[in-house]
Order: structure tokens, then sequence, then C-alpha cells
């Protein structure tokens, strides 16, 4: 499902100062591997490299050496056409919900589906159904600038699960979440793991992890120092 | 609550038909390109563009036209003057040999009245005017498409010295330069007018790029393809294109119609003095207006193909 293999992410040349350089490398040398419907915590301080991490593993950037394997394909020999399509079976929580800000909750969580091309009468059941699902049946044509932090979050959850994804990665999903939120956002987690999901879940809140104990990436200044 | 009650998608469905709302009303603006791509500068500019180019393209065919006639009219007559006509048979001779000639579809001596009508504004009407030796005027009609050879005027001298054959090629020829001219003027601001459109919409698009270079970017990280979001840009850039467009080349109908009424009389129509004054639309061949209404749909065309190859230009820095 994700296999790494001396994985390093470098970003591209710093363009505007007084000399062309290349970037600082922010993940070097990963390797590991997380089996289909496996789940891992990816722990780290701030500035380890998870939200570069997940950038990685959500084809946002292509890694600049290693070998990358997601869903079955070699990532450093595909064709960028073919990159879309894998990107539409992983769902991502970003840290700050990236939602469309002037699309409504619902056209924000439809949109996967409206990418996959479903006709609208079946994209509205779904769409519905998890909206309701994380409380937001009565603020379904509210704008992102209407919402809460944690109805924004709760909005993004929706349209990173509304797929049925392959892969679910998630970026600190349950930073604007209240105990109880954060509580039913680990039990979709884990139904979606159980429903043959891979998960990989950034956070740097212990109680949780605690709560769920799970295989465990621990990344140090972007190299992996814990994988158990 | 019951338990059809109790599932919250159904109830959900239920509630939302109860309140009429309709959660999908038309195509979403995924991109906010409604506000990204501006609805009036674009379909302004386009609009003067095509407004310029149907009068570009009026220039094209009007010169064409105007040029075509002349040379139908004037460039297929001759003139060949007699002088001393009552001695002898050197009318009579002189006709013989033209009608002789290969290209000559008709020859005639022009009648008394006629040559009165030709004299009157340079003689006026009086008695001293019979007494000036007027030589008999011959009008020769050149067949359509044929030529009459450099030594007529020699041949039809010898038959009648003194006989003098006056064409109009050397001015058909200047005539001829000019409308080319105008032409290719008229086509190079045509091409100057299409490029300027197409600057307008990459400019555009590059703009509507920039203001909504995140919601590119979420979207694009969601699974949506180049070409899902190029034709988002296009269809956009087609619409504003199209639209200012067709408002630029209806306003331009009733000004070709005015240059019409006015080009009239010199292509053999009614004109402002005319008996028959239209309404300026008819002076124009069918190519003008077979092209104007075309205008509208090269400019949509033009904005589609200039906002696709933008936008997917842009899009190859994204992974």
């Amino acid at each position: 499902m994700v296999e790494l293999e001396g994985v390093g992410l470098r970003y591209g040349p710093v363009r505007g100062g007084a000399s062309r350089s290349r970037g600082d490398g922010v993940l070097h040398g990963l390797s590991f591997g997380v089996p289909e419907g496996g789940f891992r915590w990816l722990l780290g301080a701030s500035g380890a490299g998870k939200t570069s991490l997940l950038r990685l593993l959500h084809l946002a950037v292509r890694h600049s050496e290693g070998a990358l394997a997601l869903l079955g394909e070699d990532i450093g020999g595909a064709p960028r056409s073919r990159l879309p399509v894998l990107r539409r079976r992983i769902g991502m929580v970003f840290q700050d919900f990236r939602l469309l800000p002037h699309l409504s909750a619902y056209d924000n969580a439809a949109l996967p589906l409206r990418l996959e091309g479903r006709p609208e009468g079946q994209i509205r059941a779904d769409v519905l159904e998890l909206l309701g699902w994380v409380g937001l049946s009565r603020k379904l044509e509210a704008r992102p600038a209407e919402l809460s932090g944690g109805e924004q979050q709760r909005v993004a959850i929706a349209r990173a699960v509304v797929g049925r994804p392959a892969l679910l990665l998630a970026d600190e999903p349950t930073g604007n979440l209240d105990a109880v939120q954060a509580g039913r956002l680990m039990q979709l987690f884990h139904e979606m793991n159980r429903l043959g999901a891979t998960v990989i879940v950034a956070t740097h809140n212990d109680a949780l992890v605690a709560r769920h104990p799970a295989h465990t990436l621990m990344l140090q200044e972007g190299r992996l120092v814990r994988d158990e | 609550m019951s338990r059809r009650d109790a599932d919250p998608a159904r109830r959900l469905r239920r509630d939302d038909l109860a309140k009429g709302r309709s959660l999908r009303r038309g195509r979403a603006d995924e991109l906010g390109l409604r506000r990204a791509l501006a609805d009036r500068l674009l379909p302004s500019l386009v609009g003067a563009m095509a407004f310029l180019a149907a009068l570009a393209l009026a220039g094209v065919v009007g010169a064409e036209a105007l040029a075509r006639h002349w040379r139908l009219g004037a460039g297929g007559m001759v003139t060949v003057q007699v002088p001393d006509p009552e001695a002898g048979t050197r009318v009579r001779d002189v006709l013989a040999s033209l009608r002789g000639t290969a290209g000559v579809a008709s020859a005639r001596v022009l009648e008394a009245g006629e040559m009165e009508a030709l004299l009157r504004p340079w003689l006026g009407v009086g008695a001293e005017r019979a007494a000036l030796p007027m030589p008999a005027v011959i009008e020769v009609r050149v067949a359509e498409g044929a030529g009459l050879d450099a030594g007529l005027g020699a041949r039809l001298a010898a038959v009648a010295p003194g006989t003098v054959a006056e064409g109009s090629g050397a001015w058909l020829q200047r005539l001829g330069v000019l409308a080319r001219s105008v032409q290719a003027c008229a086509g190079f601001a045509m091409g100057l007018v299409g490029f300027v459109a197409m600057a307008v919409v990459t400019v555009a698009t590059r703009a509507g790029l920039a203001t909504r270079r995140e919601a590119i970017e979420i979207v694009h990280g969601l699974g949506a393809t180049d070409g899902f979001i190029a034709g988002q840009f296009a269809r956009r850039a087609t619409a504003l294109a199209g639209g200012g467009a067709l408002v630029g080349a209806a306003l331009a109908v009733p000004v070709l119609a005015g240059l019409g009424s006015l080009a009239a009389p010199f292509v053999g129509g009614a004109g402002v003095d005319g008996a028959g004054w239209g309404t300026g639309l008819e002076a124009w061949p069918s190519p003008v207006w077979l092209a104007v209404p075309l205008l509208p749909v090269l400019a949509a065309g033009l904005g589609w193909v200039t906002a696709q190859w933008t936008v997917r230009r842009w899009l190859r820095r994204l992974p």
C-alpha cells in the first residue's frame, strides 16, 4: 500500500535570494511500509517533517530521492497524467482545512465525488449522510467563513472520507475539535480502517494516541527514528 | 421518533425537500471563476476587437468588390475616336476592323444625343459647338476575361489615319494596386485584432490563475485533472469572449450599413442621391454578412483555445 525506500524530499531552488541555491532537505532516507488496512500514528515535534511526509504521500510534492510506491504504483516512474487518478483514492484532512471559500459546506464535501464524475443523484445521498454524521446537517449551505474552526474541520473531514479513499491521511485532525467530536472522528477513522482503508494520522495529541494505541512512526529532523 | 426518522440520511433528504432547498443550482463554480474572471473588462475589450474586426473584414471584402466592379465596368471598355468621320468610309472601316478583332464583344458608334450629353459639361449648349470638328466616337466593349493587344491603335490608324484608341488600363492598374493595398492593410488589421484579443484573454486568464491559485491547488490535490481545471477557465473565457464579440459585431452592423449607403453609388447601387435609398446593407457583398455573424463564434473559439493553452501551461508547475 505505502512503501518508502530511502525517500528524501528537498524543496526546489530558492528564488529571489542573493544566489540561487537548492532548498534544504526536509526528509532524509525514509524507509518504511504500511500494509493495506494498516493504521499508523505519525508523531514528532513541530518541524520534524510530519506535514511534509503527508504532503509527499498525498502527491502534493514529488520526492527528490529514493523509491516511493503508493496504492501499488511506483510514483517515481508514474507519468504526471497518472497522478490525478491516484489522488482521488487518497483522502487528506489538512491542518488548515483548505476548504474552498466560495463553496457551501455541501459543495465542499461533494467536490471529490464530482471530480470522479459521479452523477449528482448518487453524490447527494452520500454527502448528506456524511455531513449529517459530522453534525452539520443544518449548515449545508453555509460557506466556510460562516462556520467555526471546528465546523470547518468537520467539513474537511467529510470531504476527505466521502470518496471512501483507500489511503486516508490526516494532519492534526483533532486540533480544532472538542473531546466529543475528537472521539467521534477517531471512531470514523477506525471504522474506515476496519473497512479496509489504510490510515495515517499525524498528531501532537499524546492523550489521543494513548486512548487509541497503534503502530507509531516517529520523525525527528526529517528522519524516521521509530517504527513500531 | 420512528425508525425511518432515526436514519439521518433519510431525514436530511426529507428535510431538504421540505424546505424546498436546491443544493445544486446549475453548474458549480468550483474555482470561483465568476468573480476571478471579471465579466466586464474582458467582454468589453473583446467586443471592441470584434467591432474593429468587422470593419477590417468589410474593408477586405469591400475593396475586392469595388476593384472587381471597376474592372468589369471601365476596364472592359475602350473608346476609339475617328477624326473627320464624314470623309469616305472611315468610320465603317474602323468598325469593321474592330468587329473582326478577337476579344471585342461589341462596337458601336455613339449617337449624336449621347455625344452632346458627353460634351455638355465642357462645351455647354450653344451654336458655336457646331463649328467644332467633332470625331466619331466608337464605344468598344471587351469580352469578359479577354484583353486587347497593344497594337490595336496602330492597326486602326492604318485603316483610318488619325484614329486613336484609349483604354483605361493604366489607371485601372493603379486602382488594382490601391485595392490590394487596402486589402493587405485590412487583413493585417484583422490579424492584429485577433492577436490583441488573444493577448487580452491570456492576461485575464493569468490574472484569474493568480487570484485562484489556492483554490486550484486544492482542487488539484483532490484529484482534478489538468483538463478539468483548464476546462473551467476555458468555459468562462469562451462565454465572456463570445458574449463581448456578439455585442461588438452587433454594434458594427449599423456602421457597415452607413458605409454601405455611402459606397453604393460606386458599386452600381443606389446611394444617398439615388432613387432607391435602401438600408445600405445590400451594398456589401454576401461574404461580409456571412462573416460578421461568425465573429462571436470565432472569438469564443479563440477564448477557449487561449484559456486552455494558458492554463495547461501554468499547471505544469504543479506535481
